[in-house]
């Protein structure tokens, strides 16, 4: 399968097991959704499981709040991340506090999902990955997935969780990894094995990182899209690097980082994200209040550039191979 | 085509601000507020089209007339009892608020928000839905939790933020959230409310259940862009809701204007959407009452939503961090022309041989003495002026589900901090 696939399945595999779950977005009906991470599943749910809303954000999911205080377990759909801010408000003043402000009196089960992230020519506003903004916000959770398998047992477990969930799916590796060069071929998730994806019920939990490749020189912190880039980036720079996909952002598993950063004594932290405020700042503060006199080098960050999304010059602003590379030589120049 | 327009026989464009028309020290005249004649109002059944009585948007429901006599297709003709029912929730609201403004202006709270004027809003509402249809009120509706007989002594101790405190200290006063009562989780962020009472009036639909829900906002709220999103949602899959814009002239201290309200009405804005539109005379009980169960009864019969726009005045301050006679005539709350809510439903019960002046300052005293002996009740369970009344470990509590390490971390880091501090409570925890 490839990740819009098992995202597909997930849905598919946990509506048929509670009938509380319900989709909805922009499109996600009748069409399938505009990537068709949903289709078919109107026809085999109805449509009072799956629909169509009106295109405003705010709207979908002040909806979905209130459906989960019902007893519902809604899934929006944000057609792209770009278009969630008009649905900030909901998401940080309402779905995010509900449980807290009422006791536990309402709970917003939501797991809000939204294709995020550049590389495929979308301009400023098809391009933007705002996981930093959610993951500042006390209540919601953060999970981006990198591979269909992980995509597949990530969402199952983001449904079942009673929490608000941002679930980002990387789009750019939506039909295969991408290994940083956009001038090459791209590879399908068809040849790759976490790409086979089991059609049944299976569940990764949330807060638990992957430990993609194991090493002894450099870690280096990514998720969604950076995995693969920086795991090409190794293998071409021949770096005993550890790599390590973080898979959720809220709630972090800081113990299997602490690990790898005490015995690789160095930490680089690569994502597309703009750099300022970014979430590695956060991983950069963590990994040096934790693990300092471990540290042999001053803590890489590799990110995207403090700009708007461009649409032309997309492959000078996204985070690849050069970047990476340099950043790499830096760090272990020592 | 070529060349720059000649423009030259134009004025200069020139802006339009809102002014209200009284202002501190201002004589006050409401006379070109239009108040119909009660009874005049057609009402429509409830499974007309929307389209076909759009004249109500503009109009005024009224059913007490200034007789004390209730008239018209609008009349509810309710029983004496239950009259007299709403006419001690009324009270027993303005009881309830008189007292926990006192507190807060004794220290013993942070925050209180008075609804003197508009008791009849949410206590007639309450009156006219189910118990088990959800509210999704604005800050302003503690009438809904009193009539529907919600502990007094429960809704003190959220404004004292005390060890009784259901929301454990969590939430503003006044920020109540009652399950158990219909009565959604409030929240500071104006019209927050609408779209997940459409959510929840949709989740109800579709599992075939039979409640419906209702939410509240206030006029100056309804320029929210939440407002708009949840009229479209509640349009487009004719869900059962009953949308209620509580029109105080108010908010905090711009003047209905600012929201739109010198060009239409706010019921008005139903039309747009195709939703029905009421526009209902706020200080009549049973006007409120009898547009409610309209609205009610349409939602409950798959014939969609209903917006009421219930035209009222906000007698005191926005609340006790506000101070009115800084922006409006002191005179504005006595002239009003639709009068006091309370005083309208006695005389009313009065005209009709069911009551009488006496029964009244009885009932005043009755609710004067229960709202005491509440206060008394809650006062054992602290204040918010006493410091700190909650389990300290409750501050990290329900975040999430499961305290993940970030927050157990920093919770030990609380508790080493209240250790080193010898503060009183430290030790409590």
């Amino acid at each position: 399968m490839n990740m819009i696939q098992a995202i597909n399945s997930a849905l598919d595999v946990m509506m048929a097991r509670d009938d509380a779950i319900v989709v909805m977005g922009e499109d996600v009906g009748y069409f399938g959704g505009v990537f068709r991470a949903t289709a078919g599943l109107q026809a085999r749910y109805g449509k009072t499981r799956v629909f169509d809303t009106p295109i405003t954000e705010c709207g979908i999911i002040g909806v979905a709040v209130g459906m989960g205080a019902y007893g519902l377990r809604p899934v929006p759909e944000i057609q792209f991340a770009d278009y969630i801010y008009p649905a900030l408000d909901q998401l940080v003043s309402e779905a995010a506090r509900l449980r807290y402000r009422s006791d536990g009196e309402f709970i917003a089960p939501l797991t809000v999902r939204s294709p995020f992230g550049g590389g495929i020519f979308g301009g400023q506003t098809h391009s933007q990955s705002p996981e930093g903004i959610f993951t500042h916000v006390s209540g919601l959770k953060t999970v981006i997935p990198s591979t269909p398998y992980d995509a597949k047992g990530l969402l199952i477990a983001a449904i079942e969780d009673n929490d608000p969930v941002i679930f980002f799916e990387p789009k750019r590796i939506y039909n295969g990894p991408f290994n940083g060069h956009w001038d090459r071929p791209a590879e399908n998730w068809s040849k790759h094995p976490a790409g086979e994806v089991p059609t049944g019920y299976y569940r990764i939990p949330l807060g638990k990182a992957n430990v993609v490749r194991e090493g002894e020189a450099v870690t280096i912190l990514a998720y969604g899209t950076m995995v693969h880039v920086c795991l090409n980036v190794v293998a071409e720079a021949g770096v005993d690097a550890e790599v390590i996909d973080l898979r959720t952002l809220v709630p972090l598993d800081i113990g299997t980082i602490e690990e790898s950063v005490r015995k690789t004594g160095r930490c680089m932290i690569v994502h597309e994200a703009t750099r300022t405020s970014g979430f590695g700042a956060e991983l950069s503060a963590l990994v040096q209040e934790r693990c300092f006199y471990h540290l042999e080098a001053p803590i890489e960050r590799v990110t995207g550039f403090d700009t708007p999304y461009p649409h032309s010059l997309e492959w000078a602003y996204f985070p690849g191979p050069v970047r990476i590379g340099q950043a790499l030589k830096k760090i272990l120049k020592d | 085509m070529s060349g720059d327009p000649d423009r030259s026989n134009l004025k200069p464009l020139s802006l339009h601000v809102p002014e209200p028309r009284f202002r501190p020290g201002d004589e006050v005249d409401f006379s070109v507020v239009e108040v119909p004649a009660a009874g005049s109002a057609p009402r429509p059944d409830t499974h007309d089209e929307a389209a076909s009585f759009s004249g109500l948007a503009y109009s005024l429901v009224r059913v007490l007339d200034d007789d004390g006599q209730a008239v018209g297709p609008w009349n509810p003709r309710l029983s004496p009892d239950r009259l007299r029912r709403m006419l001690r929730h009324m009270a027993l609201v303005r009881a309830f608020d008189e007292r926990m403004f006192r507190a807060q202006r004794q220290g013993k709270t942070s925050f209180y928000m008075k609804s003197l004027g508009e008791e009849a809003v949410s206590v007639a509402a309450a009156h006219a839905l189910h118990y088990d249809d959800m509210c999704f009120p604005s800050y302003r509706q503690q009438g809904l939790l009193i009539a529907r007989d919600w502990s007094l002594v429960d809704m003190m101790n959220q404004i004292y933020s005390n060890r009784a405190d259901r929301l454990q200290g969590k939430q503003l006063p006044i920020m109540y959230s009652v399950r158990e009562a219909g009565f959604f989780s409030i929240s500071g962020n104006l019209t927050t409310q609408y779209p997940q009472a459409v959510g929840w009036a949709m989740a109800s639909a579709s599992k075939g259940d039979t409640r419906i829900a209702a939410t509240w906002c206030g006029e100056g709220s309804t320029a929210e862009g939440d407002f708009h999103s949840a009229l479209t949602f509640a349009t487009v899959y004719r869900a059962p809701v009953v949308f209620n814009v509580v029109n105080n002239q108010w908010a905090i201290s711009s003047f209905s204007g600012f929201a739109g309200a010198e060009a239409t009405t706010f019921a008005a804005r139903a039309i747009g959407y195709g939703i029905a539109g009421l526009r209902v005379d706020g200080n009549d009980a049973l006007a409120v009452y009898a547009a409610t169960a309209w609205a009610a009864e349409r939602a409950r019969t798959n014939a969609g939503p209903t917006l009421i726009e219930h035209f009222t005045y906000r007698a005191e301050g926005h609340s006790t961090s506000d101070d009115p006679s800084a922006y409006r005539s002191a005179g504005e709350p006595n002239a009003w022309p639709l009068g006091d809510p309370i005083r309208r439903l006695k005389d009313h019960l009065i005209a009709i041989g069911e009551w009488d002046e006496d029964r009244q300052v009885a009932m005043d005293r009755e609710v004067a003495e229960e709202v005491k002996a509440a206060q008394k009740e809650a006062e054992k369970n602290g204040i918010l002026g006493h410091g700190l009344l909650q389990p300290l470990d409750s501050l990290f509590e329900g975040v999430f589900e499961e305290m993940p390490w970030h927050l157990r971390e920093q919770r030990q880091q609380m508790l080493a901090e209240e250790e080193a501090s010898g503060r009183p409570w430290a030790r409590k925890g």
